[in-house]
């Protein structure tokens, strides 16, 4: 059914399609819009024989999720940014124990300076964790994926994260199409669990590995995603079968036919991306765009293989690794290994730093002039960096830098993007 | 005394303490481990050091709480000595079903775990959390007071053999003021462990209001199996809280585990209480009170306070001995109950 809706309330929809039997988390912004709405449902009585449980940290939230998917509840959890890391250690183990729970992460930056504004950080901090981790571009895709997920994660017993851009996607009302239960129980069975702790037959889950096994037990964790690489574009397929839509998948090309210049991100700037090729095209320009849905796993051959025929690949990404540069950038490399296409690394709109079109465009009009071994920073206020740069060389108590630059900013900082 | 064996008429006790003998027990008041078919929900084999106090007390209160749910038992387990030493890869101990996930969400776990219990609508099979004190007075802490004050559907049981025992001994909030570990080293001006104002934990639990509260001891065996049961018969959130001696920990011989508990409790050191909905429902009384150095002096982690050049020695024990007198104050534990 059709309807004008905040992304936060039709992903909470789609999650209670799917039939959860516990929802565990703790507020934090963008996040919140859906976990209340998912509270909402469970009192109202939209949301049957569903357990919603109120925490006290993100920490325990997950640790509930633990001990209910570990019991045979089909699980469901959500975060974002400081709340992720907060439950850092149980990311790790529930997908150790392969543990088929999924998590909405509203993507937001990660303090100090504190900042709840959308960027890629979160994401990146647990892209090593064993998590399958798809991000969705539009608001309709995040619904999408989020019934997608359920299947994944039980079919492999692994648990997955979906990714959606805080506020732009979380926050944004736009029309989405929300599915039929009938169409949500046609695609997305019971949760039957390969393992669960039950006293009628009494397992041990948990145990002590050493040396003597633990690489082969993280090899199957490896496996699993590998499976999944089959998987994902699969069920991408029975998706559409079902609801007749184009959704998931592990990555998709726009307009990357004849391209020279094709530019890879992830999550909602797509859509910007998107707008921003179609203009350049008008004006004569070769350029595409590809779109990396599932992160975790990283389709390294699907992304080759989109990218051999061009001549310069442009990575927009929204996360800094601070003293090396791009994430999804070195993954792109490690992609294109052996093959000697530029990979531009361009970290954009970092604490939710708007991604301007215009300034995208004037990148890529200069790009074959950049050294693509630089890392650019997209509307980087150059000024400003530079004359903090300056302060901290001459003054040994210069102070803290984020006060200092909100200083330099002067009284109209927040309106000055 | 605790509830389960007052209506014996006579009781034979052992000598100079309240603690009953079992064979003088009727039947149904044995221990759960004198009858064939007794439960067992840690089998042999495991990796405890002689003489642990915590293998002994999980051993004995699940087993207690095994025969009270009919086996329909989950355990989830905090990372620590029990944790490590009853599951070797690839063996385990536990013949009922057990998860282990971290060292500090074992409270959280279980609250999950009951949650998937109540939305499969199988109210029979019953949940309990375990760990050490590191596992629950510390790092756990913020898990377990969240399951408290929800009221979840979990008996929570705290093993405190009062250190970080699975990591090499190091201090927790539950090392006594003057105890040697390895991060309270008996070296230098104030040797051993401070002495601060204490984490009662079990007081703790009783300000949440939980529906019970109990500590027990491996000293009585038969008392802990009563409150393992009793916890059992009980819906909401409950915490136990056990005193294990640790032999290597605490420098004590591994045939001292028992002796050494009963004169933590016979010294008032340790009170056992049972708590209802906040309020103190019964206590153990110590039938022929004890100075603390008769606990003190066999343990090795507490040897410094003996020793004649140490200057701070005498104080720290009229500290611990002030603590014990205050806990018999507290918990009504030198009332004459010898002639009941
Ligand atoms: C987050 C985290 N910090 C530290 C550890 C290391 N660690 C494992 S067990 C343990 C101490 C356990 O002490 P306690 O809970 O009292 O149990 P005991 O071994 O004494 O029975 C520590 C510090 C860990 N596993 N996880
Ligand atoms: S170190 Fe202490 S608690 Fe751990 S197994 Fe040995 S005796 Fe038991
Ligand atoms: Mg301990």
């Amino acid at each position: 059914m059709l309807k004008q809706i905040e992304g936060s309330h039709a992903m909470a929809e789609a999650i209670a399609l799917c039939r959860p039997e516990v929802i565990c988390a703790y507020p934090i912004t963008p996040q919140t819009h859906i976990v209340e709405g998912l509270a909402e449902m469970v009192r109202d009585g939209h949301l049957n024989d569903c357990e919603y449980i109120n925490v006290e940290s993100e920490f325990a939230a997950l640790s509930v999720g633990i001990g209910s998917s570990a019991a045979g509840a089909r699980t469901y959890t959500a975060t974002s940014s400081q709340g992720l890391l907060f439950m850092m250690e149980a990311v790790y183990n529930a997908s150790g124990l392969g543990l088929p729970i999924v998590m909405t992460l509203g993507n937001r930056a990660i303090g100090a300076p504190i900042n709840i504004w959308n960027d890629h950080s979160d994401a990146m901090s647990v892209r090593d964790a064993g998590w399958i981790m798809l991000f969705a571009e539009t608001n309709q895709e995040a619904v999408d994926l989020h019934i997608q997920a359920f299947k994944l994660a039980e079919e492999l017993s692994c648990p997955v994260m979906v990714n959606v851009d805080g506020f732009i996607l979380t926050h944004a009302v736009e029309r989405v199409d929300i599915p039929s239960q009938e169409q949500v129980d046609a695609f997305l069975p019971p949760f039957d669990p390969v393992q669960s702790v039950d006293p009628a037959k009494p397992m041990s889950i948990g145990a002590m590995v050493g040396p003597e096994a633990f690489m082969e037990v993280r090899y199957l964790a490896h496996h699993k995603q590998m499976r999944a690489l089959e998987r994902i574009p699969a069920m991408a397929e029975e998706y559409k079968a079902i609801f007749g839509r184009e959704s998931g998948g592990l990555i998709r090309s726009y307009r990357c036919e004849d391209a020279e210049t094709v530019v890879v991100a992830m999550g909602s700037v797509i859509g910007t991306l998107k707008d921003m090729v179609d203009e350049m095209r008008e004006a004569g320009a070769k350029i595409g765009v590809v779109s990396i849905c599932s992160f975790r796993p990283f389709p390294l051959d699907d992304v080759r293989q989109a990218l051999l025929d061009a001549h310069r690949v442009v990575v927009v990404e929204k996360a800094l690794a601070v003293g090396m540069g791009g994430v999804l950038a070195s993954h792109v490399r490690m992609a294109l290994r052996g093959h000697p296409t530029r990979v531009y690394t361009l970290i954009a709109g970092l604490g939710g730093r708007p991604i301007l079109k215009s300034s995208l465009k004037d990148f890529m009009a200069r790009a074959a002039a950049e050294p693509h071994y630089d890392v650019h920073f997209l509307d980087l206020k150059e000024d400003l960096v530079s004359a903090e740069i300056r302060r901290m060389d001459a003054v040994r108590r210069a102070g803290p830098i984020a006060e200092n630059v909100l200083r330099r900013l002067g009284p109209n900082a927040q309106t000055v993007l | 005394m605790s509830k389960p064996i007052d209506n014996q008429t006579v009781k034979f006790y052992q000598t100079g303490t309240l603690t009953v003998g079992n064979r003088l027990l009727d039947p149904e008041q044995r221990t759960v481990q004198a009858s064939a078919e007794r439960t067992n929900a840690i089998t042999c084999g495991h990796r405890a050091c002689q003489g642990c106090g915590e293998a002994l007390g999980a051993r004995y209160a699940l087993d207690a709480a095994m025969r009270a749910t009919d086996g329909q038992l989950i355990c989830v387990n905090a990372t620590g000595c029990l944790e490590v030493f009853t599951t070797p890869y690839p063996e385990t101990s536990w013949q009922v079903s057990w998860l282990h996930s971290l060292f500090g969400n074992a409270a959280a776990v279980a609250s999950g775990v009951a949650a998937a219990q109540r939305v499969k609508k199988r109210p029979q099979v019953r949940v309990i959390a375990q760990g050490g004190d590191g596992g629950t007075t510390d790092i756990g802490f913020g898990c377990l007071s969240g399951m408290f004050e929800r009221n979840d559907d979990v008996l929570y049981i705290c093993y405190d053999n009062e250190g970080y025992m699975n990591t090499g001994v190091q201090r927790s909030s539950a090392t006594p003021g003057g105890a040697r570990t390895a991060t309270t080293p008996a070296v230098g001006e104030a040797p051993g462990n401070v002495f601060g104002t204490g984490k009662n934990v079990p007081l703790i639990a009783m300000a949440h209001n939980i529906p019970y509260v109990a500590t027990a001891s491996v000293a009585d065996l038969h008392d802990l199996e009563a409150k393992a049961t009793k916890a059992m018969s009980i819906r909401g959130a409950r915490y136990l809280h056990v005193m294990v001696p640790c032999p290597l920990g605490w420098g004590s011989a591994a045939h001292d585990t028992i002796k050494l508990a009963r004169l933590a409790m016979e010294s008032g050191f340790f009170p056992l209480f049972e708590a209802e909905h906040g309020v103190v429902t019964s206590s153990r009384a110590i039938r022929r009170k004890v100075p603390v150095i008769e606990y003190l002096k066999p343990q090795k982690r507490f040897a410094h306070l003996f020793k004649p050049d140490n200057p701070h020695g005498s104080e720290a024990l009229a500290r611990l001995q002030a603590q014990a007198d205050e806990n018999c104050r507290r918990f009504n534990l030198l009332r004459d109950e010898g002639a009941v």
